[in-house]
């Protein structure tokens, strides 16, 4: 490992071929520092990664950089020369170009429209050409490979991951000398993934410089010229080329075996959950049980009936056959809110915390005691002080980064907005938990927080279905892995240590031997 | 690094280290490019308010020629539809007016205060001559202009909810409208009134026609651009380089003029000025609009729609007439038929949408 070593060692201020550069730059929101003293450099021609935990810095020292937030102190500059951003506008003039996590794309225009909003092209009565428009966003969309979204559709009809394609052609084809992208690829198909690889790849050998963060590490190693590890606020380092172990090592200050923990519970023979025969909208007679104490993973290939199988326990979606039977008792599930009350409670941790779980503008607070509302009030008044008391003993038994139970979930970490909606469910008490890709698009250390609070959790005598995309992450914690395909478990995992390899294989080939069922 | 690398190390994020090609459902192959068939089919899907909003004109209508059928015995000649047509002109305005501050993500209240204005105005100052007619239609606008760049500077400047400040206007509006003209009363010279609202031939038509066709060429301009812009995404918007404050205060000038506009041409269909009738055209022009298709959250709509939506609450009143419901409940069955006309729309509506993406 070649080391270019850490602030020191980064080129001076003023070096040929920086780009842009920041030193010494703080920022502070209220009590919570989001920057302290960190230094960046990157050069022209240049990819250069930010990695590091959420709520690390990266996604703030690009908003500095971009003029969308300014710092409390430290120096930037753009090609060498030291500057004030006092907003985006200034910092477009200056050449930075910015693709946000956000889409800011508008979605009742047409994606020509959204392109060429300001420069649209006229005829000679002053008036725009419609035609003009939509030949001349072909025109665009081309220089940049892209061609299978059509200029004339509205952005609303557009998949999540086309307008993930458009919002980063509206950034590059306004020609800037300086690319930030904040997270590009998470919403992007695999195709997609690889057009903007080969784009970034123009970009660097067109001389541009180009700065991104991921938390995909293959994408980092395999994108990047350099990298700069954040860790609470601060660069903790520039590098040509770094490991995944030191990291990982260096983002939270922990090594890779201690990211999942032991499992501390063994699970007993009663059964909390029984489904026999289960079937409904993408399911064909599913049947499992799951254990007190037990972590049963769903794994397999995606688009299997995972999903369906998730919403159909809680209530979301109907069963059009089966039973399913809670501590014994039957129960028909025909809302979330039979769901939470059948017998011992069934609760939903879903991926897409925005959509499904959270509202985002309430407070941390609201958001926790939003199910459990019925038995904190007297007589229908809520008891306010009865409810911040419960609240606060889940929120440090979850360890919740957060300033206190009134701020708005919105400013959490997706990490930790996954926490508040898991001690959601630990208030209302429910003993069977879903748990859909609670980790995706959540940092390391969050993710291990997760973890460690999934093994406690299953420690305390609750059962936990769990599934998720990331196969190794499933191996690790559960106790059993049932493997779905086209809605039936084709293959049951199960003995003291499940490899992820195994997952796979059984995902796509139909493995039959001792360890399966059929 | 080839790009089967590069595939394989996306690969292996996903699926922890196995080889396994995981099935993504979009991607470059999975939509095609559009064929010249689907052309009427996406005008249907991007203009789904404006397609429902005929679907109820076209309804309307046809009940209305029934009642009128049935109630006279023949179908109705130039001087019913000609009636038809100029009461609906002065609302066609008033919803125009509306939508412009609708696509803002805004709300004008002040519209039905403005006609009363300026209804007023026209019938206690129009002379039988023409260079005082078009002094005072200028003048007339003038106040509209006047009226709609306060709204906009109190919205844009003082940061005030529009529909507060639009709400306090209308007060104030309403009480200058009693001082100009303390009772219903004045005069509309009948030249003014054949030139715009003939009430024997529907020449209206050509009226109608000029704001159908005023409204497509505004979409077409930059500072229609820029206002669905504004409407769909305030800061985006800004950032893209949109005079977003600049926009919002013409928006309301132009919605002002409209709405004085509109006041004239309730003189004219009435021939004399009442400083209240135009109260009625707050909540019907808001009500045109949404029946056009226009969202009360912006960014989405078309004038010509609201335009349908505005001969559609005139046309119910004529149902009524001709069916002969006592006017005391007249409100009544127009409650029940706006209703009607609404689930009719939502359920055509969520058949088209089934069959499109939105």
């Amino acid at each position: 490992m070649s080391e270019e070593a850490s602030a020191g060692a980064l080129p001076p201020a003023g070096a040929v071929g920086e780009a842009v550069g920041a030193s010494g730059v703080t920022k502070t929101f209220g009590a919570v520092r989001a920057l302290e003293k960190a230094d960046l450099s990157v050069a022209f021609g240049e990819v250069h990664a930010l990695v590091g935990e959420n709520g690390a810095g990266k996604s703030t020292m690009i908003k500095v950089l971009c003029g969308a937030l300014q710092p409390d102190e430290g120096e930037i500059r753009v090609r060498g020369g030291r500057v004030g951003l006092s907003n985006p506008a200034k910092a477009r003039s200056l050449g930075i170009g910015t693709v946000f996590q956000e889409l800011t794309l508008f979605p009742w225009l047409s994606v020509a429209e959204n392109l060429l909003l300001q420069r649209e092209p006229r005829g000679r009565s002053g008036l725009v050409r419609r035609r003009g428009l939509v030949s001349e966003a072909t025109r665009m969309l081309a220089s940049l490979g892209i061609e299978h979204v059509d200029p004339g559709a509205l952005v609303a009809e557009l998949s999540l991951a086309e307008r993930q394609v458009i919002e980063i052609a509206n950034t590059v084809l306004r020609g800037p000398e300086i690319v930030f992208f904040d997270e590009p690829t998470s919403s992007l198909v695999e195709q997609d993934v690889r057009w903007l690889f080969a784009l970034i790849g123009r970009l660097r050998s067109a001389g541009k410089a180009v700065v991104f963060t991921s938390h995909r590490w293959q994408e980092v190693t395999h994108l990047a010229d350099r990298i700069t590890v954040f860790r609470n606020g601060t660069s903790v380092g520039t590098f040509t080329s770094l490991g995944e172990s030191e990291a990982v090592k260096l983002m939270t200050g922990k090594s890779v075996d201690a990211i999942y923990p032991a499992s501390a519970s063994v699970p007993t023979n009663q059964a909390l959950l029984e489904v026999s025969r289960l079937s409904g909208r993408g399911l064909s007679e599913l049947s499992f049980e799951i254990h007190q104490g037990e972590i049963l993973g769903v794994g397999g290939l995606a688009g299997q009936g995972h999903r369906e199988l998730f919403l159909t326990l809680f209530g979301t979606q109907r069963a059009t056959g089966g039973r399913t039977l809670v501590s014994g008792r039957p129960v028909r599930l025909r809302s979330p809110r039979a769901a939470m009350r059948a017998g011992l409670g069934i609760a939903f941790v879903p991926e897409d915390r925005k959509a499904e779980g959270l509202l985002m503008p309430m407070s941390v607070l609201q958001n926790m005691t939003l199910v459990v509302l019925g038995q904190l009030s007297r007589a229908g008044f809520l008891r306010p002080r009865e409810e911040r008391r419960r609240a606060a003993v889940v929120l440090s038994q979850l360890n919740v980064h957060t300033s206190g139970p009134d701020q708005p979930v919105r400013a959490l970490s997706g990490g930790n907005q996954q926490k508040v909606l898991i001690g959601r469910w630990l208030l209302a008490d429910s003993r069977i938990l879903l748990l859909y890709d609670v980790t995706r698009g959540v940092d390391m250390g969050a993710k291990h927080e997760i973890y460690e609070l999934m093994v406690a959790l299953a420690a305390e005598g609750r059962g936990l279905l769990f599934y998720s995309s990331d196969t190794e992450e499933l191996a690790h914690l559960s106790h059993r892995v049932l493997v779905l395909r086209e809605g039936r478990v084709t293959s049951e995992l199960a003995g003291p240590k499940i490899e992820p390899e195994e997952i796979v294989r059984a995902s796509i080939f139909e493995v039959t031997g001792s360890r399966t069922r059929d | 690094m080839t790009d089967d690398a590069v595939r394989g190390a996306v690969l292996v994020e996903r699926s922890g280290g196995g080889p396994v090609d995981i099935p993504s459902g979009g991607g470059p192959e999975a939509r095609a490019r559009p064929s010249p068939g689907r052309t009427a089919r996406r005008f249907v899907t991007q203009n789904l308010g404006l397609v429902l909003a005929y679907v109820i004109l076209a309804a309307t209508t046809g009940t209305y020629l029934g009642f009128f059928d049935a109630s006279r015995g023949s179908l109705p000649g130039a001087y019913s539809v000609a009636s038809i047509v100029d009461s609906a002109i002065p609302l066609s305005s008033a919803a125009l007016a509306q939508t412009l501050v609708l696509l803002t993500g805004g709300i004008d209240l002040s519209v039905g205060g403005m006609i009363d204005v300026t209804n007023s105005l026209a019938a206690s100052n129009f002379r039988p001559d023409a260079p005082n007619v078009i002094a005072w239609s200028v003048a007339i606008l003038g106040v509209g202009a006047l009226g709609g760049l306060v709204n906009g500077l109190l919205v844009v400047k003082g940061r005030l909810q529009p529909i507060l400040v639009t709400l306090a206007m209308l007060s104030i509006l309403q009480g200058v409208a009693l001082r100009i003209l303390p009772q219903p009363g004045g005069s509309v010279p009948s030249s003014v009134t054949n030139l715009l609202v003939n009430p024997n031939q529907p020449t209206g038509l050509v009226l109608i026609a000029v704001m159908a066709i005023g409204w497509m060429a505004f979409r077409r301009t930059r500072f229609g651009a820029d206002v669905f812009a504004m409407g769909n995404d305030r800061a985006a918007a800004r950032a893209r380089g949109v005079a977003v404050g600049r926009t919002t205060v013409a928006v309301y000038v132009a919605s002002g003029m409209l709405a004085a506009f509109g006041g004239i041409l309730v003189a004219a269909v009435a021939t004399s000025g009442d400083p209240t009738q135009g109260d009625v055209f707050t909540l019907n022009s808001i009500a045109a609009a949404v029946l056009g298709g226009v969202s009360l959250a912006g960014g989405r709509g078309n004038g010509v729609g609201a335009i349908a939506g505005a001969f559609v609450l005139t046309l119910i009143v004529d149902v009524l007439f001709f069916a002969n419901v006592n006017p005391l409940y007249g409100p009544f069955y127009e409650g029940l038929f706006l209703i009607g006309a609404i689930v009719l729309s939502v359920a055509v509506g969520s058949y088209l949408r089934r069959r499109s993406r939105l």
